[in-house]
């Protein structure tokens, strides 16, 4: 059979597109809510002032007369992202991990002239990158030392964990890793590996892979199987935070493990995808409605993940 | 959930209302269902033929107005030499030809077509008849018509058994004295009918005579049927003199009814009327629409058929995007075909309609195609938006005329139906793919390109569905139900069929 039977998945609690859409990215997300995902500067502006921890944002270009300026403002900077603050699926994010003799080196040893650099903050603000052709912003921000404890199981690009947030509990998550088919990546759709996480145990689970499971990283061959998060319990707490910054009751939250700094927001997505579920080999609607008879309590940020960790546990109705 | 029960109380009248009114428009005016139906369309031509005394000529001839059951389509006057008008008076039209001076035979002829509607007998509405003064007859006829009477009243409960008992004893072989007594006077059909009138008027039964054409098609040169309608207290009821059924028959076309001649002659002798039935088959639709109209059916006359023909076909299209909307919506929600831009499948489909599919097709891929290599050009050169998509509908247009032109040249006449593509839509989808193709890879640009091909296939081969075609023409009331099934399916929580492909590893253990 090519088809999966509909009433086992139903049984599974497996959500599909159209229940995500209607039942809780209409109804828990404001429409008015959501550009404080879309635009990054946003996301960042109000991360900030909560006291949640971002790469920090060093400098924004807005208009094009302000890239002339642009080799004064990095003079400091050795190491530093540009990206565009409605960019989406990772396009025009240029890394730089260092300058030589005035230019500038790439993840991948690769040299950018001044010239360079300049033309392609020009096109981020004339709106090349953003879904829509939408005049942009270029955010130029930290450089995020990721953590070397997924050296082994990603393929360049930056892994990172996405945490489905749903009314401020920590719902499920997952640990993304860059293929190189997905050319450095982290999103599913685009060739990246996703691997499921216990909630209750903060260890990753089995992968997905082009929505089929996976044992192994398809480039490093090595398993996934049971590697532990640091700073898991922290993490679900950075996540839950989230809600209350945005008001957004159903949200993916993209966090980065930064080797001097911790857990940092990358960014929020509003319509978060439906793989997550392949991953943890755990359908996502039985999670939520049991979130749903908890939301009339009100609980604290910390008794809303204490209830997730005691919950949702990869047994969680298997 | 209260306003859950409001949304498909809603959706419940939205499609009780469009279904109700089809099936109105269908039963009692006969809309076809299917297309291509066809019904009978009789044509009676009567002939009516005199010798002229030479001097002025009035003829006057009763034409049918309302038949039970009838619709007339429309009537012929042809005669020459004379002038014609038409009158009406309380029972009825008439047809009337003069001429100042004529000599010798003079055929006139009327020819009236019409065609099978709901039988609406309005004489069950008439008031109630004055009846004729008692005929007398003389002796010894008068007492022969008393006993007569007296003995069908013996034999009879009411008004109705009267009537078929009294036939009875006019039409049996084995007649009793009194009958053949009167009969002696009245052996032909007509006068026969003559006196069971004037007995029927004795009992004090009003009564009237009723004349017409049973329809059947080829009969030629025949005069008009004969049936009597009785009062019988509450309503007119038919009977056939000759063997006493009551009722009207099922093919019986009234001409005249009550007892004004059927034709009155002025300056001539020797006049003859006769009738010849030809029937014809119409389509189904022709006619249904000329019922309603001559029912002066109010909501007929504020539809699409009130419009001239031109804007009707401009309509035709129009009507056909909700379905196109309706595909998109299924195979969106409930198959889960990716399509780039929503309604962009309807638009092209609609092309389709107009180039025909496999030119369509190839013409539309050709277009994307070149489109999207000078696109790939414009990108390396750093536009800003605006002028990018601007520079893309120009390439677009110069695209389209030069496939035009070419084709022209060689030939192909298809090559023209190009223009019939929406260029921004298609400088759009230029834009929209060659996006996905940078950001998101040319296999997803080719996965949405492609879907949004197939969904424009098959909303072109669902619209172009002549039965499809004929309902949303005929019955734009249809566009209810389809909006209703639309909003339904926006509340569907269910699974989409490329889902259960999607998430099929999650069952496998």
């Amino acid at each position: 059979m090519i088809f999966a039977n509909p009433a086992k998945l139903s049984k599974r609690g497996v959500l599909g597109m159209n229940m995500r859409n209607l039942d809780f990215v209409l109804a828990y997300n404001p429409r008015h809510l959501f550009p404080q995902v879309d635009n990054k500067l946003i996301t960042k502006r109000l991360a900030e002032k909560a006291g949640i921890p971002v790469p920090k944002l060093y400098e924004t270009i807005q208009f094009q007369h302000q890239i002339q300026l642009l080799p004064k403002l990095l003079e400091n900077y050795e190491q530093f992202v540009v990206k565009p603050s409605k960019g989406s699926g990772g396009k025009g994010i240029l890394v730089v991990l260092g300058k030589q003799s005035g230019h500038f080196i790439k993840t991948n040893g690769s040299m950018v002239s001044q010239k360079d650099l300049n033309r392609h903050v020009s096109n981020i603000v004339s709106g090349l990158y953003s879904l829509g052709g939408h005049i942009d912003t270029a955010m130029i921000e930290y450089y995020v030392n990721f953590s070397p404890i997924f050296k082994d199981i990603s393929y360049q690009g930056v892994p990172d964990i996405r945490v489905l947030v749903f009314q401020g509990y920590p719902t499920m998550a997952m640990l993304r890793l860059p293929t190189r088919t997905s050319d450095g990546k982290a999103n599913l759709h685009q060739g990246a590996v996703g691997v499921g996480i216990d909630i209750q145990r903060g260890t990753t689970l089995r992968g997905v892979y082009r929505n089929n499971p996976i044992e192994n990283h398809p480039d490093t061959g090595k398993s996934f199987k049971d590697i532990p998060i640091p700073g898991w319990h922290d993490l679900l707490i950075l996540a839950s935070r989230c809600y209350e910054i945005t008001g957004l009751g159903y949200m993916g939250i993209d966090i980065v493990l930064d080797s001097n700094h911790g857990p940092m927001i990358l960014e929020m997505n509003a319509r978060p995808g439906l793989a997550i579920q392949v991953a943890n080999n755990s359908g996502l609607v039985p999670r939520l409605r049991k979130i749903e008879k908890m939301a009339s309590k009100k609980l604290t940020i910390e008794q809303r993940v204490s209830f997730a960790e005691k919950n949702f546990s990869a047994n969680f109705l298997k | 959930m209260n306003s859950k029960i409001q949304f498909y109380i809603i959706i419940f009248f939205l499609a009780l209302i469009g279904l109700g009114l089809t099936f109105y428009k269908s039963i009692f005016f006969g809309f076809p269902l299917l297309p291509g139906q066809h019904e009978e369309v009789w044509i009676v031509e009567a002939k009516i033929t005199f010798t002229a005394k030479g001097g002025p000529v009035k003829a006057s001839f009763l034409i049918p107005s309302a038949a039970p059951g009838y619709a007339i389509q429309s009537e012929d006057f042809a005669s020459t030499n004379y002038g014609f008008n038409k009158t009406k008076d309380e029972y009825g039209y008439r047809a009337n030809w003069h001429a100042r001076d004529l000599q010798g035979i003079q055929t006139l002829y009327y020819r009236v077509q019409f065609f099978g509607s709901i039988r609406l007998d309005s004489t069950l509405l008439e008031e109630e008849p004055k009846l004729d003064p008692l005929p007398f007859f003389a002796e010894p006829y008068q007492i022969a018509v008393d006993t007569l009477i007296e003995q069908t009243r013996n034999n009879s409960a009411d008004t109705a058994t009267f009537t078929v008992e009294l036939l009875k004893s006019l039409n049996s072989p084995s007649r009793s004295q009194n009958v053949n007594l009167l009969l002696r006077e009245h052996n032909t059909i007509e006068s026969k009918t003559e006196l069971f009138l004037k007995l029927l008027t004795r009992a004090k039964i009003p009564a009237r005579i009723v004349r017409g054409l049973f329809l059947k098609d080829g009969i030629r040169n025949k005069p008009l049927s004969e049936l009597i309608q009785v009062y019988d207290g509450s309503q007119w009821v038919f009977f056939n003199p000759l063997t006493g059924n009551s009722g009207l028959p099922k093919d019986f076309f009234i001409w005249q009814k009550g007892g004004k001649s059927l034709f009155d002659l002025i300056g001539g002798e020797d006049s003859n009327v006769t009738f010849s039935i030809t029937r014809d088959l119409r389509t189904s639709q022709e006619l249904a629409t000329y019922r309603a109209n001559s029912r002066d059916a109010k909501f007929i006359d504020f539809s699409i058929y009130s419009l001239p023909i031109d804007k009707q076909n401009a309509l035709t299209l129009l009507l056909l995007v909700p379905i196109g909307a309706l595909v998109v919506v299924i195979m969106n929600n409930l198959v889960g075909i990716p399509t780039s831009g929503t309604f962009m499948p309807i638009l092209i489909a609609m092309s389709f309609k107009q180039t025909e599919l496999i030119p369509g097709l190839c013409m539309f891929c050709i277009i994307i195609g070149a489109g999207l290599q000078i696109r790939s050009y414009l990108s390396h050169l750093n536009l800003l938006f605006v002028p990018r998509i601007s520079a893309v509908v120009i390439v677009v247009i110069l695209l389209m005329s030069c496939m035009s032109v070419f084709s022209f040249k060689l030939g192909i006449q298809h090559g023209l139906g190009i223009t019939f593509f929406p260029m921004i839509i298609l400088a759009w989808t230029i834009e929209r793919l060659s996006i996905i193709w940078e950001e998101q890879g040319h296999k997803e640009a080719l996965t949405q390109g492609g879907g949004s091909l197939l969904v424009a296939c098959i909303a072109f081969l669902v619209m172009d569905n002549s039965i499809i075609e004929h309902l949303t023409f005929t019955f734009p009331e249809l566009i209810l139900v389809n909006l209703a099934t639309i909003l339904l399916i926006g509340n569907y929580t269910g699974y989409r069929l490329s889902e259960l492909r999607r998430f099929k590893a999650m069952i496998k253990d």
